[in-house]
């Protein structure tokens, strides 16, 4: 058996072993019985795919090549943990309560859900990639040759492209197989991180094994080691200041912002405590990659031939010292470094294609109908798997296309410029509110289409991509704009000379642009949400709270159902469950019922931020927001028309008082009426009953008192009769059933008629008249008016006090109104009754008159009905009253 | 014999009647027709008993009983109180006033004798 079939053989076991425990850990995280899963040692772990197979074999290349340089790519990522985790917390509390699930929807989530922001991120991130999964793949397949080339018989040599394809196709199955068996992409991939974290035990123990056995198997000790790196010309290399800083700088950029570190930093984070243990443990651990580096780079340069790819001394070495044992350990430390690298960097890319290109146009040509069919959940995981083909094979595509000639270190390089354009959009959003969609675009754009042309097309080499007239000259003569001397800027590190001018005009850019523009609402709401992340520490997610949340949704629950109709939910739900006492477990299904019952009362958008608000630990998204604030503008135009309604019940209220008090009033006024009725009627009918009785019972009454007894029971009878007549005429004119007789005549006439009536002109009562003023003549009912007439001569000579009595009555005529004043020379009305003589019963003075006191509110209503009116004329001698009636226009063209 | 009854009464008829009826009984019957000086009334004649009507010009006849029962001479003279207003209410007030009968227009002249008599104990 040859050592590549062993290796063979090693390599699938291997796999086979990788299998095993990713589909272990995603059991036993589907049954619950995985918190050792999330340990923070596990996420320290899974944190090193930071180094890929550039670090386990291009790190010694790279020592070879330019000496210490190597270190900056683990310096910057130290400088992260240790200097800034501060900033990675918020960052992952950020990316747990916003459930994002990618840098670009991180991205695109800050400024407003922007989706054109989301797809710039992801192109930018797929074609920042590319070249990274093609390294990869040129290491395994590079490291396979290396085992191939050390065969005796050199027929044994495999095809180098059916290797890298043969890989690309496994990775992809392992991908699609545990990176998306659930559809929400938030969640964590328990069997792909556990796989991840055990590859970067095995790379560490690789590398670890190979330096042990270059240090003290090879080299002869510490010593030693010592003595040959002071002697290689590594110790004589010098460092550039600018490429040291700018190298140290790019690699703390891209370890935040490449997509499958944000991957496993953020996204498959479980609590913001394991930051802390990372912050120590992971820079240790790069510390231990790089321990042996410059010794096996030393070593190798000393021992193994000239021609030798320094890239693959790790490898090389154990092998040309026949340790094959060690050498296949070394190989699967690389193959480690490898796949767990494309394997994450296809899950995060995967997420973003499928989220942010695949999903929006599917969505935008199927419609709505297909939302509601539920079909999505299907297309959405179609989506992510073809997008995991399709970005391995764009891997394989880049490798076939880039002959795998070009350096590890330098394509790596390549791609971590290019992912570094997303971080002055990424720290902006965290910490600058001001920051605006226009600028995160504005910068991205910029930045990545300098870095396209300055640094990844000339990547390929001249004449590529770009003509090589392109290099030399610049695009159409234009030689500030040459790729390699941007405006000028020769002799510069290609990679430090991208980078400055890159993030120089995206920084620029998207300040200007966050400065040029205003955030709307969404923007605004979302970057007060990121920005102020840090204030609040979320509690660690998950469904481990179990009962102490069940009381605390009852305990919400009863404040908006009431305590009786929650208590007798959460009851049956726990009897269903079959678990005993009153609290059911939070189980979806429970969940569910419980934020439709609350749906009822607060509505779906609020009932589903509070559940997830006590359960998921997730605090609120602005969706949820949105959402709330819709329904509390429902409600409150709601109340604002219950308003309107109460105000105008309340005015009805308001009027049905009024119309109660009146009535009230009225019937006030009634119950007074009869009372005064009774007393009016019961008065004569006393003096008739007594008389008579005293008639009938008397035996010796003179024929005097005989006569005169009878003539009272005579007189009150009339009085009796008369009063019915009034209240009888006062009742009808009241109601308004009179019909008027209209006639004509003078008012001469009606006045000596009226006279007649009231007993006459006589010694006893003078009436005065001038009979010249009465030549008007009247058109209207006559009778009435007569009434009314009689009413006040019989009045003036029953209460007239003067002697001789007497009475005037004068006639004018002003401004088309007859007024007539009747004046006697008696003492008058108190100035206290003026108010009531024209109301009923409203008798004037103690004098016993025949009269029930309802003469003048008869005339009243009849001067109302004749549309004139009657008043009393204060200030005169005696009493006074005025009638005063309109006359029509022909009867005084007449006058 | 010679018991004296006060009437105050503003309507004349019913003075008439009922000084004719009392006077016919032996009383000796002495009138007064307003409200407001009823009370001297009062004091000038010295009544054994007095017929009170309620409508009265100037003042009450309830008024007048309050006043009547205010005075030490006249706290305990019996007062017959003649009404036309013969509703429940105003039965109250004069009860309450501390009228000793009450009866209401038009009456029986038999019961007012018979009242009367009663209220003067003969």
């Amino acid at each position: 058996m040859t050592v590549l079939n062993l290796l063979v053989l090693v390599c699938l076991l291997y796999v086979v072993l990788l299998f095993g425990v990713a589909f272990a850990a995603d059991r036993a995280a589907r049954i619950g019985r995985a918190s050792w899963l999330r340990s923070s040692a596990v996420y320290t772990l899974s944190l090193s795919i930071y180094c890929t197979a550039w670090t386990f074999y291009g790190a010694v290349g790279f020592a070879a090549r330019s000496g210490l340089e190597f270190v900056t790519i683990y310096l910057g990522p130290t400088l992260v943990m240790i200097g800034w985790w501060w900033t990675l917390r918020r960052l992952v509390r950020v990316g747990r309560s916003q459930r994002i699930t990618s840098i670009a929807d991180l991205i695109s989530s800050r400024y407003g859900k922007s989706n054109l922001l989301a797809v710039l991120v992801t192109v930018l991130a797929v074609v920042g990639t590319t070249p990274y999964i093609a390294l990869q793949l040129q290491s395994v397949t590079l490291s396979f040759a290396a085992f191939a080339k050390a065969e005796p018989s050199p027929t044994a040599l495999p095809d180098m492209q059916s290797t890298a394809l043969w890989v690309a196709a496994g990775l992809a199955v392992f991908t699609i197989l545990f990176g998306t068996r659930n559809l929400d992409a938030n969640e964590r991939h328990h069997g792909v991180v556990m796989a991840i974290a055990m590859e970067a035990v095995v790379k560490l123990c690789a590398l670890l094994a190979v330096g042990v056995f270059v240090v003290w198997g090879l080299s002869g000790g510490i010593g030693a080691t010592l003595a040959r790196i002071e002697a290689s010309p590594i110790a004589r290399f010098e460092v550039s200041g600018s490429r040291w800083v700018g190298l140290t700088l790019l690699s703390a950029m891209a370890f935040l912002t490449l997509p499958r570190m944000f991957q496993v930093l953020v996204v498959e984070n479980e609590e913001d405590e394991h930051l802390r243990t990372a912050a120590w443990a992971f820079p240790t651990y790069l510390m231990l990659m790089s321990l042996f580096v410059v010794p096996i780079a030393v070593v190798g340069l000393e021992l193994l031939p000239a021609d030798a790819n320094p890239d693959l001394f790790v490898l090389t070495l154990p092998l040309s010292e026949g340790r094959d044992g060690l050498a296949i350990l070394s190989f699967l430390g690389g193959f480690s470094s490898a796949t767990s690298m494309v394997i994450v960097a296809a899950i995060a890319l995967s997420t973003m294609v499928s989220n942010h290109v695949v999903m929006p146009i599917w969505l935008h040509y199927s419609g709505r109908a297909a939302v509601v069919a539920g079909d999505v959940r299907t297309v959405a995981l179609m989506a992510r798997r073809l997008s995991i083909g399709g970005v391995l094979f764009l891997g394989y595509i880049y490798f076939r296309l880039s002959g795998g000639g070009t350096a590890l270190a330098a394509i790596g390089l390549i791609a971590f410029v290019g992912v570094a354009q997303f971080l002055p959009a990424l720290m902006g959003g965290l910490f600058w509110r001001g920051a605006t969609r226009i600028g995160a675009l504005a910068g991205l754009a910029f930045g990545a289409a300098v870095w396209l042309y300055c640094l990844f097309l000339p990547s390929f080499g001249p004449s590529v991509l770009l003509p090589q007239a392109v290099f030399d000259h610049g695009p159409w003569g234009l030689s500030w704009l040459r790729p390699r001397a941007l405006f000028g800027t020769e002799g510069m590190d290609p990679v430090i000379h991208a980078l400055m001018w890159s993030l120089l005009l995206n920084v620029s850019a998207f300040v200007l642009g966050s400065l040029l523009s205003f955030p709307q609402p969404l923007e605004r709401l979302q970057g007060a949400q990121f920005v102020n992340a840090s204030d609040r520490a979320n509690a660690p997610g998950g469904w481990s709270g179990g009962m102490a949340q069940s009381e605390d949704l009852l305990l919400m629950a009863q404040r908006i159902m009431g305590a009786r109709e929650a208590q007798a939910l959460f009851a049956s739900a726990a009897r269903r469950q079959g678990v005993s006492g009153y609290l059911p477990e939070p189980s979806p299904d429970f969940l569910q019922e419980l934020e439709r019952a609350l749906a009822g009362s607060v509505g779906a958008a609020t009932a589903h931020a509070m559940v997830g608000q006590i359960v998921g630990g997730a605090s609120v998204t602005v969706e949820d927001l949105m959402a709330v604030a819709d329904e509390a503008a429902q409600i409150m135009e709601y109340s604002s028309q219950l308003e309107a309604k109460s105000q105008e019940l309340a005015r009805t209220a308001r009027q049905l008082r009024q119309a109660n008090e009146t009535l009230t009033q009225i019937s006030v006024q009634k119950d007074g009426f009869l009372s005064q009725i009774s007393h009016e009627l019961r008065t004569p009918m006393t003096s008739i009953r007594a008389f008579s009785e005293i008639l009938r019972d008397t035996q010796d009454l003179t024929p005097d008192e005989q006569s005169k007894y009878a003539t009272i029971i005579h007189d009150e009878t009339v009085r009796l009769t008369r009063l019915l007549d009034d209240l009888l005429d006062l009742s009808v004119l009241e109601n308004g059933q009179v019909d008027l007789n209209i006639q004509t005549g003078t008012l001469e006439a009606l006045l000596d008629r009226s006279v007649r009536a009231a007993g006459g002109d006589g010694e006893g009562f003078r009436i005065l008249r001038d009979r010249g003023s009465e030549q008007v003549e009247l058109a209207t009912d006559l009778d009435r008016l007569a009434q009314v007439f009689i009413n006040l001569i019989s009045n003036a000579r029953k209460y007239c006090d003067a002697i001789p009595p007497v009475l005037s009555i004068r006639a004018t005529v002003a401004e088309g109104r007859l007024v007539v004043d009747f004046v006697d020379n008696g003492s008058g009305i108190s100035t206290d009754k003026h108010a009531v003589i024209f109301e009923k019963f409203s008798r004037i003075g103690q004098t016993k008159a025949s009269g029930a006191g309802l003469g003048l509110a008869i005339c009243r209503e009849i001067m109302e009905r004749l549309g004139g009116d009657i008043s009393y004329l204060p200030g005169q001698k005696g009493a006074a009253f005025r009638v005063t009636l309109p006359l029509a226009e022909d009867r005084m063209a007449a006058q | 014999m010679g018991k004296k009854v006060l009437l105050i009464e503003d309507e004349p008829n019913i003075i008439e009647a009922i000084s004719f009826i009392l006077s016919r009984d032996g009383w000796e019957v002495k009138t007064h027709a307003n409200g407001h000086d009823a009370m001297d009334a009062v004091r000038r004649r010295a009544p054994d008993l007095i017929i009170l009507d309620v409508m009265l010009p100037g003042k009450s006849g309830y008024d007048i009983l309050g006043e009547i029962r205010h005075d030490a001479d006249y706290a305990s003279t019996p007062v017959l109180m003649l009404t036309a207003r013969g509703q429940t209410r105003d039965r109250e007030l004069a009860e309450r006033a501390g009228v000793n009968r009450y009866m209401t227009k038009p009456f029986s002249n038999a019961d007012v004798l018979a009242a009367v008599r009663d209220l003067v104990g003969t």
